[in-house]
């Protein structure tokens, strides 16, 4: 085996990956800043490195379906979007994971409109959280290329059979130059292993239907079997992410702890912010002060057991979301972490910080505040905000 | 409102007076793995007016067989010989496309009313 490192963007690290994996067919429709994913990936099958069916479509609504039907009846298929285009394909995004189609998507975050903004956030992948799909975030460009990998393998596993979303971070990790280590084509290949799904519609030895009327003597029935699916998918993801990291020396797991073991303060974050937060903690490491980081990548399904049981000894806690739930307490990520450490025997004082929405940016000095404040309240044992706002203007 | 005395736990599978699968026991993500199942769905009972067959009126043409979206035209031997009332949704496609001997239909749709007292006189 050998392995190849390259400045590539992320978006260039997720088009190589889907050039590896060389699906059957993808149906893709442009929208910043995921498009130079699909433009690049046309160019490879304009230029004969892969026989992938491209299906150039109308609408994300319509490269979902097509999606869908290519998995329906048997191919590998792989779409990708951002923002507006996932909320377009929405519908289409639930029926995905009800019929139980692993199809691979890379997601490259984005704000939703509106008012209309093309930067980072996490709304638009947050608004899909309940759709069924497993959805892993990316810290940066390589864990983009890895993770879009490892999809395959976790959507195909015959225990899950669910879609996966793959996410990074609009223009922040999709459009920013990085150092990223490839595997060769016959390693990925080996890995993903051939695509062999037990039924599906273009088999003439076994006619089924997909797709048929489910009423209330049968749905419920079914949706049972997705919380189940999920349930299966934590396993997988760990094996998989074991597997992936004797092949490339990186291995991957439902969240990664940073400086957690003993940390006194913690903040829970995902995607690239994770890599400033780390710079933070660095920093107050040196000067004596006990911070510690929890960078989760998995968010559904959500490893609620596993995070209380790496956050119980924390004095105090924030939770970092990308993006807002408007009428409510704090963000998507905040409710799923407070809900984690309900059962915890100790109560551990957690606050929540909104920030970055509409790709603002968020730099140390921010996240060294969100330490400070963190201090502040493992020394008074209870918070003063249970929101903040970081670095919106009053 | 009272409680149950019964827990809220795992169910019997009994569904609507049926013993029905439970969710381990059907194919995932509601597909149906055999084919041809139309035949167990009796959709006959949709129907508000019902085709009748004139055989004087026949002249064999086919036109019902080929139109109807239901497959509801029974032939024999090549032959239309009347209707599958338990599919026929009654849709009136076969009598509309019936061209009929000499201007007179072979097919008339009749009020499934009509049809019930008819066949109770």
């Amino acid at each position: 085996m050998s392995v190849k490192t390259v400045a590539y963007t992320g978006n260039e690290a997720v088009a190589q990956a889907m050039k590896q994996i060389h699906p059957d067919v993808v149906a893709a429709y442009p929208i910043t800043p995921q498009t130079e994913i699909v433009q690049i990936f046309s160019t490879f099958v304009a230029d004969g490195l892969v026989d992938t069916e491209f299906v150039t479509v109308e609408s994300e609504h319509s490269a979902m379906s097509a999606t869908v039907g290519a998995a329906a009846a048997g191919a590998r298929a792989m779409t990708c979007t951002s923002s507006q285009g996932l909320a377009l394909m929405y519908e289409v995004v639930y029926i995905a994971a009800s019929l139980r189609l692993p199809i691979v998507m890379p997601v490259v975050n984005r704000a939703l409109s509106g008012p209309i903004n093309i930067h980072c956030d996490h709304s638009d992948s947050m608004g899909a959280r309940d759709s069924g799909w497993i959805q892993l975030f990316s810290e940066n460009a390589q864990e983009a290329y890895d993770n879009v990998l490892q999809a395959v393998r976790i959507a195909e596993h015959k225990d899950v059979l669910l879609p996966v979303m793959v996410m990074m971070d609009g223009f922040i990790i999709s459009h920013a130059l990085e150092n990223v280590t490839f595997l060769d084509d016959e390693t990925v290949r080996r890995f993903i292993g051939e695509y062999r799904p037990d039924y599906y519609l273009l088999n003439p030895d076994h006619p089924i239907t997909v797709g048929a009327f489910d009423l209330f003597d049968y749905y419920f029935e079914h949706k049972r079997q997705q919380v189940e699916a999920m349930r299966m998918a934590k396993p997988v993801i760990l094996e998989v992410g074991q597997e992936y990291g004797r092949l490339s020396g990186r291995s991957y797991g439902l969240f990664e702890g940073y400086r957690l073991e003993d940390a006194e303060l913690a903040i829970v974050v995902l995607g690239s912010t994770a890599g400033t937060a780390k710079a933070v903690v660095d920093g107050l490491r040196r000067e004596g002060v006990k911070a510690g980081l929890l960078k989760l990548r998995v968010f559904r399904p959500f490893p609620r057991e596993e995070l209380a049981q790496a956050l119980r000894h924390v004095r105090a806690l924030a939770v970092l979301d990308r993006s807002d739930s408007f009428g409510v307490v704090g963000g998507p990520l905040f409710a799923e972490v407070r809900a984690a450490l309900y059962d915890l025997p100790e109560r551990i004082p957690t606050v929540n910080y909104i920030y970055g929405l509409g790709g603002r940016d968020i730099d140390l000095e921010m996240i060294g505040r969100v330490y400070a404040d963190l201090a502040e309240i493992a020394r008074t044992g209870r918070p003063r905000e249970l929101v903040t706002y970081l670095g919106v203007r009053e | 409102m009272s409680a149950s005395k019964e827990s809220a736990g795992p169910q019997p599978k009994e569904y609507q007076g049926k013993i029905q699968p439970g969710w381990r026991e059907i194919p995932r993500g509601g597909m149906i793995l055999q084919a041809g199942n139309a035949r167990e769905f009796e959709t006959g009972d949709w129907r508000v007016t019902r085709p009748v067959w004139i055989p004087e009126n026949c002249i064999q043409c086919l036109f019902c067989w080929i139109y109807c979206p239901d497959a509801a035209v029974l032939l024999e031997d090549g032959k239309v010989i009347g209707f599958d009332y338990a599919h026929c949704k009654g849709c009136g496609i076969c009598a509309h496309e019936c061209p009929g001997k000499r201007g007179a239909k072979a097919i008339k749709m009749v009020a499934e009313s009509e049809a019930e007292e008819a066949s109770q006189a």
